[in-house]
């Protein structure tokens, strides 16, 4: 039981992580409709970027105010060159525009950041610690907080500014925004900088895990099945949802992984949220959407 | 009312004796006629391994899967991006028929081997009646991982080797060898006229029309009666069949082996790459996206040395391409989103009225 | 805009139908071609930037310093693959006649799935694939595999180097009895590679073989190292490879794993996979033919006459004696080593492919040749034949203290004639399979 415990209780600590990553999808798509596909390049290359100019002898804050500086410049020239163009345009569309940019981030980040892999030390030691019989990660305690706080600033920066009540106009009914004078673009280029902050405190986190390096990029794939789960439009279904794949993956690897040949991770994320599409298509904190003809 | 027509079987013959009518009426095809002539009787002669080997194949095969997904998502607006599962698929099903059914002949293997891809097609198409748009190439995403990881665990797909690598057991056509890099581009390009032939012709009829119309608004497309279930799950079995040859092709007429991980998400994005720049919704287009996709990185590193030389680090070189190829694909998101198909023929009517342009 | 998308288009193609349809030919040369199918960017490339680095250096040693191999001065080009299959094949489809006259004597796939993918086209080429310590383990025998070669330590000596080493630690091979060695391995023919070996040598000296897959890329690995825990293990055999290794690393110590109990194989052990792990990894082992350390012989020839002259290929020279630069080193060592073999029979010329397959058959490294060219402790002394395509089988062992690798034994032999009968039934199996009549080896 402790056993079944421990694995559970690790698992939803390792969704908090996916969690984080899913945050920046959901910003984009609750603003303008992008499914972005660069969100795991961004990470990367805010990631590189902090562990760049700590390591051209920054001190770490600083560092880390330089990123966030990179990344609005970096979601202003998205929003120019990419959006603006492409207003208007399918969803699909947009969503392989931004494959086409996950190109362009990854080839920039490696070519002016080398691609060799980075270590990075956030001075938490990721030694377990014991509650009771069951063993917790260290890490992955801080990783949760972070997550919570992040939700927190993002809950108040939507809820009580006078931009938060624009963005949420906008991604209610984009028109009557407009029709009512907000500023889309500003509203865009908002978004996707928030979207780059937040993927710079996912990239961080996931690279003192893995070290930063290419295959931060790939943690995008971890995300989706939790955007399906918390529908793509709701940051507390981004949380739920990681929270959800996290436990289920490590219980689903533990017990029914030694049945099945093991290595089940990678797709039994996806099959768990094709079973909540098949219950709820739009996620579980999704809006239905209408058609009309 | 009832001399004027009566169909044998309402749903088949119909659009069947449409295509018979059609087929009598047009005028000769020149334009690909030529090609065929060109592509059949000149090259094998001209081309030499190297380009037969690295070049023309690839394309060819890559072209087939352009085809496969275009059926799907330029025809019937069901993004997908889990094409490199059902290339698995083929390309494992026709392994294992060659393998386990010695007597059966190589094209009839790969027809049962794209039979089989077109059966894990509509599995994956049943989840298509309910689920749509972005969630719907969910199931697609977990198409690929789940069929990546089926061919990685279980290894009685590749004969239980220890690599987890398939590898042509024989190419021989009704006797004939055909292992040298001339008789499996021959092999490769008649598969690909063919199967484009009859693609060709299902776009134009009934079957095709009613997809475009559930492409263009299903909700709109079942109101004026068409079986919108049905016709997306055919129209994903039937891309899975493309996808599922092109898989066998790429396998054993390319590169001679392959594993599960030759047909990761990177080759689904590349095929859905050919597709965006060659024109969605366009039999041409995946010819001409797949030609794009496959000379452009050789054209860029070629360029990349005469012009900088050894100056420049090569690997700075690769990332300016990876760069330079994402920028591609934005620009013709926005400018040509009909992509090079479409910019190719309007160019040809320019051309076609040139120098009295007005 | 549009006209000047729709221009570059067009230019670009037909720049490129030009470029493709020229053949360059030119007299032969006395230039040795040597083609180098790399990977500086993509996933791999933290792996691949120091390995060429390595390569070239010591190319451009051997040409500016000894003024080629015996006066056969080498010519090389690259090709960009991003380590993909496909791309490699197409680097070998371009190359394998050749560049500007100058043949190509073998082709370094560097890619155990290449290998397989390249095995037919080789013997119809007639051009040797080398792949030191990966490709096809039954390669080893030449009988059936002429133009393959798994050299210096192929998978199933992997799997036999780490037990010995464990053996070693405990104190002989009786005690292995009933100790537990989990393999925790990518999922991936890579990562399978070794079960079989694995179970071979569970039978014989009593210990229990746990095999638990990590899959592809294995930036998660909670699950697996929570199993791990619970089995208890003895020693675990790390048999991961990019991302999944410092990940693995880490997870094992957040479930309270010994670090020195960790055992990684040749391609989880460079400093690409500690360096992410930080603290985590201080103690980790891993199998070394390939050893990090830039205080051998070599490096000091390097150093005086590459790096310090400023043509070294290294960005950064902190990489230089990092495992992959050594890689690299090693590399390009044993093939300059093949030409001179083959210049021996044939004459101070380039080498056709067919003559670098001889070449590399007859490849015998003794350990004067090994402390003249420098490699005294770096390269073991390698003898193949013409049934033994791995000719090495041993590696050392090295620990990372947290900056650097330190090698803590010498050569560690793998137990070949145990290993030989499952090689030479694979190998007998494909030659069924493909219908190859076995060479005569006698």
């Amino acid at each position: 039981m402790n056993f079944f415990l421990e694995t559970l209780i690790g698992g939803l600590l390792a969704g908090t992580m996916y969690s984080l990553v899913a945050i920046g999808f959901v910003l984009i798509y609750k603003a303008s409709g992008v499914f972005n596909f660069a969100q795991g390049a961004m990470l990367l290359f805010a990631a590189l970027n902090c562990v760049s100019l700590q390591e051209a002898g920054l001190p770490f804050p600083a560092a880390v105010l330089a990123s966030v500086s990179i990344m609005i410049v970096l979601a202003l020239a998205i929003e120019r060159a990419v959006l603006r163009p492409l207003v208007g345009r399918s969803q699909i569309t947009l969503f392989m525009a931004t494959l086409g940019l996950s190109f362009i981030i990854e080839g920039l980040a490696q070519g002016l950041m080398g691609a060799e892999v980075r270590a990075l030390d956030l001075g938490i030691e990721d030694v377990p610690i014991t509650i009771g019989d069951i063993m917790v990660s260290q890490f992955d305690l801080f990783a949760a907080a972070t997550a919570g706080i992040l939700v927190l600033v993002l809950a108040l920066l939507f809820n009580k500014t006078r931009i938060g009540v624009s963005l949420r106009a906008v991604a209610d009914d984009t028109r009557a925004a407009l029709s009512i004078g907000i500023n889309l673009n500003r509203i865009w280029q908002i978004v996707w900088a928030v979207a780059g902050i937040v993927g710079l405190v996912a990239g961080l986190l996931w690279g003192a895990r893995q070290g930063v390096q290419f295959a931060l990029s790939l943690v995008v794939l971890k995300a989706l099945p939790v955007l399906i789960i918390g529908g793509f439009t709701s940051i507390g279904g981004a949380i739920a949802g990681g929270l959800i794949v996290g436990a289920a993956e490590n219980l689903a690897e533990v017990y029914a992984g030694p049945l099945l040949g093991g290595g089940i991770t990678p797709w039994f994320a996806y099959f768990l949220a094709l079973a909540f599409l098949y219950v709820r298509p739009a996620g579980l904190f999704g809006e239905r959407a209408i058609e009309r003809v | 009312m009832s001399s004027q027509s009566q169909p044998l079987s309402p749903s088949f013959s119909r659009p069947f004796e449409h295509a018979l009518l059609e087929v009598a009426a047009r005028p000769f095809p020149w334009g690909p006629g030529a090609l065929l002539v060109v592509a059949f009787g000149l090259l094998p002669w001209l081309a030499d391994d190297y380009w037969l080997n690295a070049i023309l194949i690839p394309f060819l095969v890559l072209s087939l899967a352009g085809l496969g997904l275009n059926l799907l998502t330029g025809y019937t607006g069901q993004t997908s991006v889990g094409s490199a599962g059902f290339m698995a698929v083929g390309a494992f099903a026709t392994y294992a028929f060659l393998l386990r059914v010695p007597a059966l002949p190589l094209p009839l293997a790969l027809l049962a081997g794209g039979a089989i891809a077109a059966g894990a097609g509509f599995v994956f198409g049943i989840p298509s009646k309910r689920i749509k748009g972005f969630y719907l190439m969910v199931t697609t995403l977990a198409a690929q991982f789940f069929l990546e990881w089926v061919f990685t665990k279980f290894p009685w797909f590749y004969n239980h080797a220890s690599s987890g690598t398939i590898s042509a057991p024989r190419l021989e056509v009704f006797g004939h060898d055909i292992s040298g890099p001339g008789g499996r581009y021959v092999l490769t390009l008649s598969v690909v006229a063919l199967l484009t032939w009859i693609a060709h012709n299902l776009v134009r009829g009934q079957v095709g029309r009613n997809w475009t119309a559930i492409r263009d608004m299903d909700t709109a497309a079942a109101v004026i009666g068409i079986e919108v279930d049905r016709y997306k799950r055919l129209a994903f079995a039937v891309s899975s069949f493309y996808l599922g040859i092109a898989g066998a092709l790429w396998t054993f007429a390319y590169l001679g082996t392959a594993s599960a991980s030759s047909f990761d998400i990177n080759r689904s994005f590349q095929i859905l790459f050919i597709i965006i720049i060659g024109g969605m919704g366009s039999i041409a287009g995946n010819f001409i996206g797949a030609a794009f996709i496959s000379l452009l990185p050789l054209f860029l590193s070629q360029a990349g040395q005469a012009l900088l030389g050894s100056s420049v680090d090569p690997g700075q070189i690769q990332n300016l391409q990876k760069i330079i190829f994402g920028a591609l694909i934005i620009a013709f998101l926005i400018k040509e989103p009909e992509g090079l198909a479409r910019m190719l023929r309007r160019f040809a009517a320019r051309l076609a009225v040139w120098p009295l342009r007005f | 805009m549009r006209n000047i998308l729709k221009r570059t288009v067009l230019a670009a193609t037909l720049a490129a139908a030009l470029m493709g349809t020229a053949p360059v030919t030119q007299a032969a040369t006395n230039e040795q071609f040597i083609p180098l199918p790399t990977y500086r960017v993509g996933p791999y490339a933290s792996s691949g930037i120091p390995w060429w680095a390595g390569v070239i250096d010591y190319l451009r040693y051997i040409n500016e310093v000894e003024g080629g191999v015996d006066g056969v001065k080498l010519v090389w080009k690259e090709c960009e693959t991003e380590w993909s299959t496909d791309r490699i094949v197409e680097c070998y489809e371009r190359y394998k006649k050749g560049y500007n006259g100058a043949p190509t004597a073998f082709f370094f796939t560097h890619s155990t799935p290449a290998s397989y993918a390249l095995m037919d086209k080789g013997v119809a080429d007639r051009i040797p694939l080398v792949d030191p310590a990966g490709g096809r383990t039954e390669s080893t025998d030449g009988s059936v595999f002429p133009y393959a070669f798994p050299l210096l330590l192929n998978y199933y000596s992997q799997a036999s180097v780490g037990i010995n080493y464990i053996a070693q630690k405990e104190g002989g091979f009786e005690k292995l009895k009933g100790k537990k060695i989990v393999t925790v391995f990518h999922d991936s023919a890579y990562g399978r590679e070794t079960q079989a070996p694995m179970e071979l040598l569970a039978k014989k000296y009593g210990f229990e073989n746990i095999q638990i897959p990590v899959a592809d890329p294995g930036n998660e690995q909670s699950a697996q190292w929570r199993q791990v825990r619970q089995i208890k293990p003895d020693w675990v055999f790390l048999r991961t490879w990019g991302v999944s290794t410092p990940v693995g690393i880490k997870t094992a110590a957040r479930f309270g794993i010994p670090v020195d109990r960790l055992i990684g194989d040749v391609w989880a052990g460079s400093e690409a996979d500690v360096l992410p792990a930080g603290a985590a990894a201080k103690g980790y082992q891993a199998l070394a033919p390939f050893p990090g350390g830039a205080d051998f012989e070599i490096h000091r020839r390097l150093r005086k006459f590459i790096l310090d002259a400023g043509k070294s290929d290294l960005k950064d020279p902190k990489f230089f004696g990092s495992v992959y630069y050594n890689i690299g080193l090693i590399n390009a060592a044993m093939a300059v080593e093949a030409l001179r073999t083959g210049h021996r029979k044939f004459g101070n010329r380039p080498l056709n492919g067919e003559e670098g397959g001889w070449a590399f058959e007859h490849l015998d490294i003794s350990d004067a040749r090994l402390k003249e060219i420098g490699f005294f402790g770096l390269l073991q002394k390698l003898k193949l034949s013409c049934n033994e395509h791995e000719g090495g089988g041993a590696a050392r062992v090295q620990q990372w203290d947290g900056k650097k690798w330190v090698l803590v034994t010498d050569w560690v032999q793998a137990d070949r004639k145990a290993l030989r009968p499952l090689i030479d039934a694979k190998a007998a199996a494909y030659a069924r399979e493909k219908n190859i009549k076995p060479r005569d080896c006698s």
